[in-house]
């Protein structure tokens, strides 16, 4: 795309500066848009890029496009993150969840810039305290003890069936991505999280990155679902597949079947409404139930 | 040592009625199927009965069926009349438990001590359990007015023929749906004897129908476009298929396949104890149980002293008719079983595992194969990592408690475990860390209508028994 003459959004004229006598509005820093693998933001290995654009059709960045490699790279990441965050105590992850809530309030500007409208970034923050507070109830709800005919000790305890892949909806951008890893993590579970809203996730990204969640525990990869997604449906180390968001009902059939060679859980409900109360399932989805026995005896 | 000298003390098989042939159970009535195939004794290799074969057509009359009898039926009845019939399951089941035990016994193989004192109860347990839940469910936290999915077709396995019956039907129908059950090809014979039962619990017809068969047969309850819901118990292989057929379709599904269990011994363990537990997972049903403990963990500092008690107990297992009351191994359930376990055990020797069975006389006719463990093996060799099915238990040590759970997760099977150690907060630190759904500990093999069951990773998914085991069939 030619770069444009006309002020771009992103060089607001906050300050001046004087050159030869004539003012000219300050040039902004402009962001990378990387990829965000492991707690860290590493550019995609295959060195490529794609245009994003804001609504207008104007130039805004050029944001990582993420391939295959980088998937695979996204899948040890967040292997590597899961006995750590799995293992966090419940109070704990609800911390951090909680923590990611109070960033996103912080950075509503930065959202707003993007297009993401005030309602939906509420929505999204509101949304992860949700979320925080299941993390120490979820346990007794869907577990718990069970009587058995015998002196048994039994109990029945959820916990998270792994690494998580999720195909992030296209829109509402901030609350769609919110709304599938929050459940996710809440649950114990590590994610890797394919978008196509880059500025969006990445910008998220640097709110998670700020909220004391272990890295690893969400990757994001921007760039194109029918490139990676199959990777990862297919990809032995990954036991969850969302595609909740994924709107392409022929690229979801294959990647169904794929997952199936691994039996992995995959959840793709019908239409879903963002903005209601997404209930358990969301976080069901990606819980094993574990029950151990114990004789009882003197 | 050997073993002391028993008469023999066999089960009189005059309770059981054989008839020359079974037709299929479609709306309450016995009807012709297309084809029919032998139904034989793994261990006498005695022809039993002749039984119909479902073809795709008796599979499509036996789903119209279930549609007519969820419409007009079973989907509308109250609740509480739903839980008295399946009460009155429970209780016939109860009332004719020693045929079954016979009948089980004589076409699995499996000793009668084990069809009388577990399989049968825990099937009539199992009714009884989901029948009190048909009038409670908006209680069971699948939302306030959870509703049943339609019709549910099921596939089991032939280990537990009976009992995988009762963990398949009893939850369907408390949760209002009605089934067509497809039995293992070689054990349909207590399938076929419950359908009896559901005509003298005065089931309405239609709500239970049991189409026999092979893969074809089950292919088509499986692929039956008006099957809402999928239940599936067998081997992660036909897993696979089955997630794979279901996929882009709106059909629930649940599966429950193989397992390569971990039995992990700590050096401070209840070694006789220990031993019993390891008899227990690996020889109780001839080792044909998906979470048998067929990977034995030993702690290496009393691994010697293990195996020795264990080959001492093992000399005193008695193996042949499934029928004496005496026997605790009995046959290997068909000539195709055999041969992949022979297989697998000759692969064991090949990589270099050491094999060792007791002395063991195994009789003429039949399916048999000695109970045996492998020792000196290694997590590369195949017998510890595919799933034999059969009485082969593989031998590892390790040295600490992070290696054992290593080593216990290192398969792609997350099915059942077992921790043995005199230590609380080990057990229960060991436990956390196992990534299998259920864990024994201090114990092995026990199951319970109450206690849900099923596996992580590619053992499957989905939960069978307890509150957990109703999601499975109601649409919240």
């Amino acid at each position: 795309m030619p770069a444009k003459k006309k002020e771009s959004a992103d060089s607001v004229a906050s300050a001046t500066r004087v050159t030869a006598g004539a003012v000219l509005p300050r040039l902004a820093v402009r962001k990378t848009y990387k990829l965000y693998i492991g707690g860290a933001f590493p550019r995609s290995e295959s060195g490529r890029t794609y245009v994003v654009a804001d609504s207008k059709g104007q130039f805004v960045a050029n944001a990582a496009q993420a391939s295959r490699k980088d998937a695979r790279d996204a899948v040890l990441a967040a292997r590597a993150a899961f006995g750590k965050w799995s293992g966090a105590t419940a109070y704990n992850k609800g911390q951090v969840i909680y923590r990611v809530a109070e960033m996103l309030e912080g950075r509503r500007d930065e959202f707003a810039a993007l297009e993401v409208p005030a309602s939906e970034v509420d929505e999204a923050v509101d949304r992860l305290v949700w979320y925080a507070g299941w993390t120490d109830k979820l346990a007794q709800v869907v577990g718990g003890a069970n009587p058995v005919a015998g002196p048994y000790f039994n109990i029945s305890s959820p916990e998270p069936s792994g690494v998580v892949a999720v195909v992030a909806p296209s829109a509402p951008t901030l609350l769609g991505l919110v709304s599938v890893i929050a459940p996710a993590m809440a649950t114990g579970n590590t994610v890797v999280v394919i978008t196509d809203a880059p500025r969006v996730a990445i910008t998220l990204a640097e709110v998670l990155a700020t909220s004391d969640v272990p890295g690893g525990v969400v990757n994001i990869l921007t760039g194109s679902a029918a490139e990676m997604a199959p990777w990862l449906a297919s990809h032995s180390d990954v036991n969850g597949l969302d595609l909740t968001g994924l709107a392409d009902a022929k690229l979801a059939l294959e990647l169904e079947q794929a997952a199936a060679e691994t039996l992995k859980r995959v959840r793709r409900p019908a239409a879903v409404d963002w903005s209601a109360d997404p209930g358990l399932a969301p976080m069901t989805a990606y819980l094993e139930t574990k029950t151990v026995w114990h004789p009882k005896g003197i | 040592m050997s073993a002391f000298e028993y008469a023999p003390a066999p089960e009189s098989r005059s309770i059981v009625k054989l008839q020359p042939s079974y037709g299929l159970f479609i709306n309450g009535e016995f009807v012709d199927g297309a084809g029919s195939f032998k139904t034989i004794s793994p261990a006498s290799e005695e022809v039993l009965a002749e039984i119909a074969e479902a073809s795709t057509a008796d599979v499509d009359r036996a789903v119209k069926a279930a549609r007519r009898a969820y419409t007009d039926v079973w989907g509308v009845m109250p609740g509480r009349e739903r839980a008295k019939y399946l009460f009155r399951i429970a209780r016939l089941i109860a009332e004719r438990s020693r045929e079954l035990a016979v009948l089980e016994s004589l076409n699995n193989g499996k000793p009668i001590k084990e069809s009388r004192d577990v399989d049968v109860p825990l099937a009539a347990a199992h009714f009884f359990y989901y029948a009190g839940w048909a009038d409670k469910l908006p209680y069971a936290g699948f939302g306030a007015d959870p509703r049943p999915l339609g019709v549910a077709g099921q596939v089991i396995p032939w280990n537990f023929p009976l009992l995988m019956l009762a963990w398949k039907i009893a939850p369907a129908l408390a949760a209002g749906n009605t089934v067509v059950l497809k039995p293992a090809e070689t054990t349909p014979l207590t399938a076929l004897l419950f359908a009896e039962i559901c005509q003298q619990a005065e089931l309405p017809p239609g709500v239970v129908n049991i189409v026999t068969g092979a893969g074809e047969t089950g292919a088509a309850v499986v692929n039956h476009p008006d099957v809402d819901k999928v239940a599936f118990t067998g081997s992660t292989e036909v897993g696979r298929i089955i997630a794979r057929a279901v996929a882009g379709t709106n059909k629930k599904v649940t599966l429950e396949l193989g397992g390569k269990a971990a039995n992990i011994v700590f050096d401070d363990a209840a070694i006789d104890q220990a031993v019993e537990g390891i008899v227990t997972g690996i020889f109780f049903n001839q080792g044909h149980v998906c979470c048998a403990g067929s990977r034995l963990l030993v702690q290496e500092s009393v691994a010697d002293q293990l195996l020795e008690s264990l080959k001492r107990r093992m000399a005193t297992l008695r193996v042949g008719d499934p029928l004496d009351k005496n026997t605790d191994v009995g046959a290997i359930n068909s000539a195709e079983q055999l041969s992949r376990i022979k297989a697998l055990a000759e692969i064991g020797s090949a990589e270099g595992a050491e094999r060792w069975s007791p002395a063991c006389e195994l009789p003429d006719r039949g399916f048999w194969f000695a109970p045996t463990i492998f020792t000196g093996v290694s997590q590369a060799h195949r017998i510890a990592r595919e799933e034999i099915f059969g009485p082969v238990l593989s031998v590892l040590t390790f040295r600490t408690p992070g290696e054992a759970v290593e080593k216990a997760n290192n398969t792609p099977y997350g099915l059942s475990a077992g921790v043995w150690s005199e230590k609380g907060s080990r057990i229960l630190a060991i436990a956390d860390q196992l990534r299998a759904g259920v864990v024994w500990a201090n114990t092995f093999n026990k199951f319970d209508p109450a206690s849900p069951f099923g596996g992580y990773k590619e053992s499957g998914y989905g939960r069978e028994g307890g509150r957990h085991g109703l999601e499975a069939y109601l649409a919240g």
